[in-house]
């Protein structure tokens, strides 16, 4: 099948523009970009037409061969990764497309198109790996497409400082990553993936701590990572510091999802450890409650999404958590349709803006630029789970799996389905209706086909994406999932959205000034949500500056140059005068040179010793 | 070609002595034939490479011939995978300083070059040596041109420095020479006569306290240029002084003679002490403390180059601590790191050089949006920090997690820390980058950097090639190393692959 000809087309389309770019017209550098994401898209489909029921397993090349430990380059493909691959190769033809209009006035052009390819090239390696080690590859590969891109305008503090912040705090995922491979290599003497699966299906379920359950938590804190969980989701936000396809592809659509598809695909790991199955569920729910949240105050347009995808992550990580794990997959695919079409869609209206992001400087522009309009109201009914659109089976699945874990988790997340139907319309609302409250020089125009057609292609998608069966799919790789299907539950999941919607249009279009009496009232509740519960600040404080000053003060100053070199530079001072003494001693007899260097020899030692002791 | 690995040997020294002859004004003619030797040097290694044989065990190219019959010394030289990749980097290392040092050395042109020659020689020697003997001559050859390369082309503090290094290394290696002659002559005691043939050597029988003081003997001398903590802080002052030729070398080459003493001669020669979990366990806690305080000071650095001298404490931490973790892959990550460090610091000092070249600082707060001035320069960099920081698919990683493996079999909590290391690697180095190279343009003296020339790039791209290379496809690395190192695991502990074979059963 080549399968390893879908991620390598756009590594060469990632070459080519790299090193000859520069010198390219912006045709050819379109073509190059575009194309060879659209033909691994082709590939996928091919692949897609020939995939039976088993997998499709492709071995390259030893990778590195050192005692036991063996990693191939191995791809495989089965439907689990066959979702992945279309949404991927997708979602990410359509943003490249898109991109090719949103760019078109910026600097650093090829620069842009070549890290967007090779993000392509790592997040497919991701996916089609068969082994973790070279999933890892992926993972830190998309985790670097991701520094560069949040820091493309590298002129600018905010945005590289943003970079550097994503890098790092994935970093500390990759710790918990780095050790589960570890345990897995340890414990089941492979990490090819299919040999830890059966591995860990033959070990009995753990109810209490034990080895799969440890596997499982350190996978975790590397998932969180990349899909922005509490205590890593600090990055996300930053995040959007980047081209605004760019948080469409990497930061909504695929990397951050990268860590749901690692724990759908560990999940006969995860079902033998319902300690951490638990802990997946319980920091999913509180990531999707707390981030929404915080979305409800937040007034970029961009932020507002941002902390919207970690919350619909959030929601990701419940499914998984209560084992419906082709539920998790089917909330990814809808996400990415609609997720990636709210930040398209929002990069629509900055373009007519000409960079405005604040939705306070906004207001009626659905007459301005109606097709944006259109599409973006389609992608909030599907967030908001309104019936049959993408949104509402994804979700009610998710929940419904909730209920039938624990009945508490459902009603949390029916809430959370509420707040988002709310800020999501709130702002929209705010955008496009009531009076235009900016300052633009130019009045809002309507983006060029390029970019609009893919909005249109994500809006189909988001209303009608729904009806693709994914779990029905998904089967054969993550079993059956369906609950018994509860019209009550539905009911009330689904009114939820409603009464979220209705909130917010009475609110923002109807009394208008209810958000500030409220905000009024509650200020200290508001403030304290309005800055994001201070987590940043709070982590700054605790780790970020003890970590700084304790290397300046303590280990730098204090052991490096005071303590170390107090005592070396003494030894200095004190052997220049025993080295006066020992002038005496010469006395031109070889043999008694030789003792003395024998006797100074032990001196040193000796002295050594002392030293040591009282360090 | 016979005498092959003689010929990779004395190629730099006859070089050197050549050199002598030129006149001392005849720049451009010095320049040119410390360039063809040093090349030529690094030519004559690659057959090395060619006609190794990956499944032969114990030493290839072995020559021996008497040298000092009255005490027993032998010009005994040999390798193995081992120090087949340490000799190449050497020699690859040693032409790549070389050349990098046409524009920057102005002066006294003629006694640099052959130092530099004279340093290359030893340094191969140490790699080469079956003979302890010849070995620490070697090993004390490398002092004296290193001393003299910081004292007298180094920067403003060069002769503290030069003093430092000096001192330092002649401290630990008396302590070396001390536990050397221990072995020397408990060989005559147990055997009846003298040598100090490595593989003589290890037949000698010790008590365990005797054992374990020579251990720690030949621990100083080693320890004390890996650098591990608490001997490193020479390090940092011989970094920022010394010219960019010698700083290249000093980290890619010098430092890894004492990791390589630790595989050579610690390990197989006192396995018993080795093997101590006492011992071992500290050994690795020092390791680990390097790795940790050595990322957590370079955070804090000012010094663009002192930053990186700081790294080199904390990656030489990975390196030490796979050597401790006594295990097939501890130790083959190992090697492999020294060879990786070689490669991503040496390139990283280049840099650091070229830049001190245009600039004559190298204070981080100089800099700044460099990037958009030097636009290669700045993808170089971005590379070799990404090396540094072990990004997978780059060399760097491959060795780190090899070592994390080997570590892992050995104590789990050692990895643990050892990982933590990964996370602080990619901080100073992420946060060095922005610092100098992104962001505005906010010293007008940097407005018209020129970028890398021809001459300069061609310096880098082999290290730039191997970077890729052995992060894609290091299996002919690993298969080079398998042989030598499964002996020393087996050396260490005995029945170590029997027990490993069981276990699988």
């Amino acid at each position: 099948m080549n399968l390893w000809l879908i991620p390598t087309l756009p590594l060469i389309g990632a070459a080519v523009n790299g090193l000859f770019g520069r010198r390219m017209p912006r045709m050819a550098i379109n073509a190059v970009a575009v194309l060879s994401v659209v033909a691994s898209f082709l590939l996928a489909l091919n692949v897609f037409n020939n995939l039976g029921d088993q997998p499709i397993v492709e071995r390259y090349f030893t990778w590195i061969a050192s005692g036991a430990l063996t990693i191939p380059v191995e791809f495989a493909v089965d439907r689990l990764t066959m979702v992945m691959l279309l949404i991927v190769t997708g979602i990410g033809s359509l943003i490249h497309v898109y991109a090719v209009g949103y760019m078109a006035h910026e600097g650093g052009y090829y620069r842009f198109f070549s890290y967007l390819n090779l993000f392509m090239f790592f997040m497919l390696v991701l996916v089609l790996a068969n082994n973790y080690l070279l999933l890892f590859v992926g993972w830190e590969g998309v985790g670097l497409c991701s520094y560069l891109l949040i820091g493309f305008y590298f002129l600018e503090n905010w945005a590289t400082s943003a970079g550097n912040k994503a890098f790092i705090v994935n970093r500390i995922g990759d710790f918990g990553f780095m050790l589960a491979m570890l345990l897995m290599f340890n414990q089941f003497g492979s990490l090819d993936i299919p040999v830890v699966l059966e591995g860990a299906k033959a070990l009995p379920v753990e109810h209490s701590a034990g080895m799969l359950t440890a596997i499982g938590l350190l996978l975790l804190v590397g998932a969180a990572g990349k899909s922005a969980q509490i205590p890593l989701y600090v990055w996300l936000p930053d995040a959007m510091a980047g081209p605004t396809p760019v948080s469409a592809l990497i930061h909504a659509a695929t990397m951050v999802t990268a860590g749901v598809y690692v724990v759908a695909r560990s999940s006969a790991i995860f079902t033998h450890a319902p300690i951490a199955m638990d802990t997946v569920a319980i920091i999913g729910l509180a990531t999707a409650v707390m981030a929404a949240l915080i979305g409800v105050l937040q007034n970029d347009i961009k932020k507002v999404f941002a902390y919207s995808t970690v919350s619909q992550l959030g929601y990701m990580f419940l499914a998984l958590g209560v084992g419906a794990f082709s539920a998790g997959i089917y909330h990814v695919m809808t996400h990415a349709f609609f997720k990636a079409l709210l930040f398209l869609g929002a990069g629509s209206v900055i373009h007519a803006l000409e960079g405005e992001q604040d939705i306070r400087n906004m207001g009626g522009l659905r007459s301005k630029i109606p097709i944006t309009f259109v599409t973006l109201m389609a992608a909030g009914l599907a967030i908001a789970g309104f019936p049959y659109t993408s949104g509402y089976f994804s979700k009610d699945e998710i929940l419904l799996a909730a209920h039938h874990h624990s009945p508490w988790m459902f009603w949390v997340g029916v809430f959370t389905a509420g707040l988002t139907a709310f800020y999501v319309f709130r702002c929209l609302l705010l955008t496009f209706f009531g009076e235009y409250r900016g300052h633009a020089h130019h009045p809002p125009h309507e983006s060029p086909p390029v970019m609009w057609i893919p909005l249109a292609i994500l809006a189909v998608l988001s209303l009608g994406g729904g009806f693709i069966a994914i779990p029905h799919y998904l089967e054969p790789v993550l079993g059956h999932a369906g609950q018994a299907h509860d019209p009550t539950l539905v009911i009330i999941a689904t009114s939820a959205g409603l009464i979220g919607i209705a909130i917010a249009a009475w609110m923002y279009l109807i009394a208008p000034g209810v958000p500030d009496a409220i905000a009024r009232t509650f200020k200290g509740l508001y403030n304290f949500v309005y800055n994001k519960f201070y987590v940043d600040e709070a982590y700054n404080a605790a780790v970020i500056q003890p970590v700084i000053e304790g290397s300046r003060i303590f280990l730098w100053r204090g052991v490096d140059a005071g303590l170390i070199d107090g005592i070396v530079n003494g030894v200095g001072k004190r052997s220049r005068g025993l080295g006066g003494i020992l002038r005496l001693a010469q006395s031109g007899n070889i043999r008694n040179y030789a003792a003395w260097v024998v006797m100074g020899s032990i001196l040193v030692i000796v002295f050594l010793g002392f030293s040591g002791g009282a360090k | 070609m016979s005498h092959l690995l003689t010929w990779v040997l004395f190629t730099p020294l006859a070089g050197a002595a050549v050199l002598v002859m030129i006149p001392g004004r005849a720049h451009a003619a010095l320049k040119l034939w410390a360039n063809l030797i040093a090349l030529a040097g690094f030519l004559i290694s690659l057959p090395l490479a060619m006609r190794f044989d990956r499944d032969a065990a114990g030493f290839q190219f072995v020559e021996r011939a008497i040298w000092i019959p009255a005490i027993g010394a032998s010009y005994h030289v040999g390798i193995d995978g081992i120090s087949l990749l340490l000799v190449l980097l050497t020699t690859l290392i040693g032409f790549l300083a070389v050349l990098s040092s046409w524009n920057s050395i102005r002066d006294k042109l003629k006694e640099y070059y052959v130092l530099l020659l004279v340093l290359q020689t030893a340094m191969i020697g140490v790699f080469v040596a079956l003979d302890f003997f010849l070995f620490y001559v070697f090993w004390e050859v490398v002092l004296a041109p290193m001393y003299f390369l910081i004292g007298i082309w180094g920067g403003p503090r060069r002769l503290y420095a030069a003093l430092k290094l000096f001192l330092y290394t002649l401290a630990g290696s008396v302590l070396m020479l001390l536990g050397l002659l221990t072995l020397y002559f408990q060989h005559q005691q147990q055997f009846g006569f003298y040598t100090f043939d490595i593989g003589a050597l290890m037949a000698v029988q010790m008590t365990p306290a005797m054992e374990q003081w020579v251990f720690w003997a030949l621990f100083l001398g080693f320890a004390i240029k890996v650098p591990m903590f608490p001997f490193h802080t020479w390090l940092p002052d011989a970094h920022v002084e010394a010219p960019t030729a010698g700083s290249v070398i000093l980290a890619a080459v010098m430092l890894k003679m004492g990791t390589y003493g630790f595989i050579r001669f610690s390990l197989p020669l006192l396995p018993k002490a080795s093997v101590n979990p006492w011992i071992a366990q500290t050994l690795a806690v020092l390791s680990i403390i390097a790795i940790l305080y050595g990322a957590f000071v370079s955070l804090m650095q000012h010094d663009w180059k002192k930053l990186v001298a700081y790294s080199s404490v904390s990656h030489l931490g990975f390196c030490t601590l796979g050597i401790f973790s006594l295990n097939p892959n501890g130790i083959a990550g190992s090697v492999l790191q020294q060879v990786n460090h070689g490669i991503s610091t040496g390139l990283l000092f280049l840099l650091v050089g070229l830049i001190y070249e245009r600039r004559h600082t190298r204070q981080i707060e100089d800099f700044g949006g460099v990037a958009s001035v030097m636009p290669r320069y700045a993808t170089v960099f971005a590379v070799a920090m990404l090396s540094s920081a072990g990004l997978p698919l780059l060399n760097g990683f491959i060795g780190e997690f090899t070592i994390l493996a080997g570590a892992f079999e050995a104590n789990r909590t050692w990895a643990a820390f050892a990982v933590f290391g990964i996370v602080l690697g990619a901080a100073y180095l992420l946060w060095l980058y922005q610092r100098t190279m992104l962001g505005k343009l906010v010293h007008e003296e940097n407005r018209h950097l020129p970028d890398l020339t021809l001459r300069e790039t061609l310096t880098m791209a082999p290290l730039l090639a191997l970077v890729f290379w052995i992060g894609v496809y290091p299996k002919p690395l690993f298969e080079i190393l398998e042989r030598p190192v499964n002996q020393i695991v087996e050396r260490v502990k005995p029945g170590y692959f029997a027990d490993r074979q069981a276990e699988l059963r």
